[in-house]
C-alpha cells in the first residue's frame, strides 16, 4: 500500500502547482481584460465625440448622458435630412 | 508567409497544452519519485520558456538599438513582462515540488534554483528602472539597454549552473542520462504548448498596447484641449505603438 500513500500525500503538492499556474493565468487575463474593456469604452465615448456637429464646441470626453445622447441623435437625424 | 492569427496561435497553444497535459498524466509512466514528479511537466516548461522570454527580449533589444523603431521596444517590454510572470509561476510551482520532494520550500545551497532567483530579480528591477525615465526616448533607449545586458547574462548564468556541483535539484538533459521515451514526448509536447501560449500572450498583449496607443492618437485628434503635456512622469513608450505596426511581422 505504500504507492498509494505517496500518491494521497504528494496529489495536493500536484494539484497546488497546477491550481497556482491557472490562478497566475486567470489573473493576468482578467487584468487584460478589464484593460480592453476601459479602451473600448473610451472609444465609444470619442465616438460619440466624433459625431457632434460640426462648428459645436467639442465638449469633454466623457459618458454622455441620456438627455445629452438623445439630443445628439435628434442632431444627426436633422443634419441628415 | 504571413504570420498566424492570434485565434490560431492560442486554439494551438491550448490544444498543445491540454494533450501534453493528457499524455504526461496518462500515458507517461510515474518514476522513481512518485506522482510528484509531474510537476515537473509544468514547471520545467515554465522555467525554459521564461529563460527564452529573456533571450528574445534582447533580441527585440538589439533591434531596437539599431533601428530606434519603437515596435521593437514593445515587444522587448512584454517579452520581459510575460517572461516575469511564466518565472513567477516556474518559482511557485518549483517551491511547491521541492516542498513535496525534499521536505523545504527553498534550497540555498542550490546554484540552479539561486540563479534563477538572480535573474528574476535583476528582471524584476526593469520595471522601476523604466518608469523612472520620464523621457519617452531615453526610456527606451535605456530599457534596451538593461534587456541586452540581463539577457546576455542568461545564457551565461546556465552555462555556470550546469558548471557547477548539483546540491539536489536535478538535471533535466544531462549527457550522463534522458528521460524515458515516453516521458520526453509528453514533455517535448507540454514544452510546445508552453511556448505557443507565451507567443499567443505576447500578441495579445502587444495587440492591446497597439488599440491604447491608437486611442491616445484618437483622442489627440478629436480633443486637443486635452492633450497630454509634452513629457508626462510617467511615459510609456510600448503604448504609443499603433495596432498596425504590432500586428506585423511576429518575430516572438
Amino acid at each position: 500500500m505504500e504507492p498509494l500513500l505517496a500518491l494521497e500525500q504528494s496529489e495536493g503538492y500536484v494539484a497546488g502547482a497546477y491550481l497556482a499556474f491557472a490562478a497566475l493565468l486567470l489573473i493576468y487575463v482578467a487584468i487584460m481584460a478589464a484593460k480592453l474593456q476601459r479602451i473600448q469604452r473610451e472609444l465609444r465615448e470619442l465616438a460619440d465625440v466624433a459625431d457632434e456637429p460640426a462648428g459645436r464646441p467639442k465638449r469633454k470626453a466623457g459618458r454622455a448622458s441620456r438627455a445629452q445622447r438623445r439630443e445628439m441623435e435628434a442632431a444627426r437625424r436633422e443634419a441628415q435630412r | 508567409m504571413s504570420a498566424p492569427s492570434l485565434r490560431t496561435l492560442a486554439l494551438s497553444a491550448a490544444a498543445l497544452l491540454i494533450g501534453g497535459y493528457a499524455l504526461a498524466f496518462f500515458w507517461a509512466p510515474l518514476e522513481a519519485e512518485g506522482f510528484i514528479q509531474k510537476i515537473f511537466y509544468l514547471h520545467v516548461p515554465l522555467a525554459i520558456v521564461a529563460l527564452l522570454g529573456f533571450v528574445v527580449a534582447a533580441i527585440h533589444a538589439i533591434r531596437h538599438l539599431r533601428t530606434e523603431d519603437p515596435i521593437h521596444d514593445a515587444r522587448s517590454y512584454v517579452s520581459i513582462h510575460l517572461s516575469v510572470i511564466f518565472g513567477t509561476g516556474a518559482l511557485i510551482t518549483g517551491a511547491l515540488w521541492a516542498k513535496g520532494q525534499w521536505g523545504v520550500w527553498w534550497e540555498w545551497r542550490e546554484p540552479t534554483l539561486v540563479s534563477f532567483l538572480i535573474i528574476f530579480l535583476l528582471y524584476a528591477t526593469y520595471y522601476p528602472l523604466r518608469y523612472s525615465i520620464p523621457e519617452r526616448d531615453r526610456q527606451a533607449r535605456y530599457a534596451s539597454v538593461f534587456a541586452i545586458t540581463a539577457g546576455a547574462f542568461v545564457p551565461l548564468n546556465f552555462l555556470a549552473v550546469r558548471l557547477a556541483e548539483p546540491f539536489i535539484h536535478p538535471r533535466t538533459f544531462s549527457s550522463t542520462g534522458g528521460l524515458p521515451g515516453e516521458m520526453l514526448v509528453a514533455f517535448l509536447v507540454c514544452l510546445a504548448g508552453m511556448a505557443l501560449l507565451w507567443v499567443s500572450l505576447v500578441r495579445f498583449e502587444l495587440g492591446a498596447k497597439g488599440a491604447s496607443g491608437d486611442l491616445a492618437k484618437l483622442r489627440r485628434a478629436l480633443l486637443p484641449s486635452e492633450a497630454p503635456p509634452p513629457a508626462p512622469r510617467r511615459a510609456v513608450a510600448p503604448a504609443a505603438v499603433s495596432t498596425m505596426s504590432a500586428d506585423q511581422g511576429k518575430g516572438s
